[in-house]
């Protein structure tokens, strides 16, 4: 099933590349790589749509990544960073960034990845206060929401006071979009992921234990505080660096755990959310660059986290209903 | 012999002290049982055991030393421990499950290997859940669960088993159940065993050394047969009692009086 996941991540990577409003054959495709020159090709291929389906995926996995951790560590799928708050506080941050101080670019990401970390902090500040035991899943998520909530208040308020073209430039990254993927963010990205995946890898032995319960979990032998910590730690600098990349792509992070725990029929594993989590971003990428303008809007292209808030929202809805019939948080 | 023992132990959550300055010792190769009412601190006491509280004061010893000066991953291979309301993750299965308790025996360069095959296979047999090893744990009923958690705890493989009200929400089929197999593991490998448990009579059963407290401290410990009076149940839980012997066991049993229905205790009716 792995297999399976990482075989479609290559070939929706490859659909993205090579297909769409400018279609490229395989062999061109590999003599552009070898640094041919072909008219038109060389610009598209390599300036746009290959960096762009690099960020896709990368961001993919890391959104992937640290949606699990925080749903498997806090033993509840609401439990994402696209939920939490996480998501919407480098969002605040990154349009106070555009909309006050006139930044643009790199300084946007930069301004994204404080925010979330900032907003983490807070919440974790709040929610450890009264105490860590029993409810303390549930009440971090509440609190979390209500982050949520004054960061869209503040997002909405910086929107109405800015003029209408820095504005629509918020608005395209604040529904997360791949457009304005290049080789520069590529290289941030895949950067800060070289350190943090060898992270959320030795982390995750301590994860499969957290997830039985914290004193399950120290009865194991694993040491509960400093564990979560690292993985609180490592799972929002991933959704921080995703966020900056493309901005809050809705929903991935809250989507990529629980359909790998469902496609692998048991207790999911990291990787394959991380291959879920990249499997989504290109399939919604394609269909929002190409699919949706072909049939759909007469030729205007979607910013891809419109077409994973579709699919989101519904699942969200789902799991509220169910959660609460079967009574338990998962 | 693995001994595990507290000396001046204080425990509590924040400010709010719950056990204060308790010295008690697990019995080797026996089955303690702690019992005590609500809020008694007797759940806090096994999880103090169980170094998941750090001591305000005071120590807990394992084999003689202080349980927090050793490596948490050591400490569970000779410790393992049930907690009150563990969790299963969604959709994991009964087998993988029962193979997480072989956590403290891995690590990076120690994989699964047969050595935890048998672990597990030996955990399921004793537990007799070896037919549900393909089933979700959330398939399964409140008796079934609880048999899994406790394979898990022995897919631990460890000389000290301390469990936190393991009958909880179980019917009394399933309580004496889950009993008997606790028994069992310490009757056959010598397992030391501490167990939290509410009921008074079936405590009085099973427990080879009972450990009475009220409000934080040590009423009255020792075998069941010295421990359980009329006195003491009035003590600790505050309940006037009949104590006879159990019919079936020999061990004492509690009858509570209560206000209504009594013809007089141990007097022959009026009528």
């Amino acid at each position: 099933m792995v297999a399976a996941l990482g075989a479609a991540v290559v070939i929706l990577f490859f659909v993205n590349v090579l297909l769409g409003s400018y279609t490229v054959t395989i062999p061109d495709f590999f003599r552009l790589l070898g640094g041919a020159d072909i008219p038109g090709a060389s610009f598209i291929v390599m300036e746009n749509k290959l960096p762009r389906a690099v960020t896709g995926t990368l961001i993919g996995v890391a959104f992937g990544l640290a949606g699990t951790i925080f749903q498997t560590m806090l033993r509840n799928p609401l439990a994402s960073p696209d939920i939490i708050g996480i998501s919407y506080g480098a969002s605040a941050s990154a349009v106070a960034a555009m909309v006050v101080f006139g930044l643009t670019g790199v300084a946007v990401s930069a301004a994204a990845m404080i925010g979330a970390l900032a907003i983490a902090l807070l919440i974790y500040l709040v929610s450890h206060r009264s105490g860590v035991s029993g409810g303390a899943s549930a009440r971090l998520i509440l609190i979390g929401i209500g982050f949520a909530a004054i960061m869209q208040a503040v997002v909405g308020y910086l929107m109405t006071r800015t003029d209408i073209r820095t504005a629509q430039g918020a608005l395209v990254w604040l529904n997360g979009s791949l457009n304005s993927s290049n080789w520069d963010r590529v290289a941030v990205l895949a950067a800060s992921l070289v350190l943090l995946l060898p992270a959320v890898a030795m982390l995750s032995r301590s994860l499969r234990g957290l997830e039985l319960g914290d004193d399950a979990a120290a009865g194991l032998g694993v040491r509960v505080g400093p564990a979560r910590l690292g993985l609180v730690v490592t799972a929002v600098l991933l959704a921080a660096v995703a966020t900056a990349a493309a901005g809050p792509v809705a929903f991935v992070a809250f989507l990529a755990g629980p359909i790998a725990r469902r496609l692998l029929g048991g207790a999911g594993s990291l990787v394959a959310a991380a291959g879920v989590g990249a499997v989504i971003v290109l399939a919604a990428d394609f269909a929002a660059a190409n699919l949706i303008p072909m049939f759909l809007t007469n030729g205007t292209a979607l910013p891809v986290g419109v077409v994973t808030g579709a699919l989101g929202a519904p699942f969200l809805l789902w799991l509220l209903v169910t959660t609460n019939r079967v009574g338990r948080g998962g | 012999m693995r001994t595990l023992q507290s000396r001046n132990l204080t425990l509590g959550y924040d400010q709010r002290t719950v056990v204060q300055d308790l010295t008690v010792e697990l019995p080797a190769g026996q089955v303690s049982i702690i019992v005590g009412a609500n809020a008694c601190g007797k759940s806090t006491l096994l999880r103090g055991l169980a170094r998941l509280l750090k001591p305000t004061a005071g120590t807990v010893m394992l084999d003689g030393k202080d349980i927090h000066a050793r490596s948490t991953r050591e400490v569970a291979r000779v410790l393992g421990l049930l907690p009150q309301t563990p969790t299963a993750p969604d959709g994991i299965s009964v087998a993988e499950l029962v193979g997480r308790g072989r956590y403290p025996h891995q690590g990076w360069f120690r994989q699964w290997a047969a050595k935890d095959d048998d672990a597990v296979n030996a955990a399921m047999a004793a537990t007799d859940t070896e037919e549900l090893a393909g089933r979700d744990v959330d398939e399964l009923s409140g008796g079934q669960r609880q048999r899994v958690w406790i394979a898990m705890a022995l897919a631990q493989e460890t000389d000290i088993l301390l469990l936190d009200e393991p009958t909880t929400f179980l019917d009394v089929t399933h309580q004496i159940e889950v009993l008997d197999l606790v028994t069992d593991l310490n009757r056959r490998k010598g397992t030391t065993v501490a167990i939290v448990l509410h009921d008074l009579n079936l405590a009085a059963r099973y427990a080879d050394h009972l450990i009475a407290m009220k409000a934080g401290e040590v009423v009255a410990e020792g075998p069941p047969s010295d421990v359980v009076t009329e006195q003491l149940v009035s003590d600790v839980f505050g309940l006037e009692s009949r104590v006879i012997p159990d019919p079936v066991s020999g061990t004492p049993m509690v009858v509570p009086v209560g206000r209504h229905h009594s013809n007089g205790g141990s007097m022959p009716s009026a009528a």
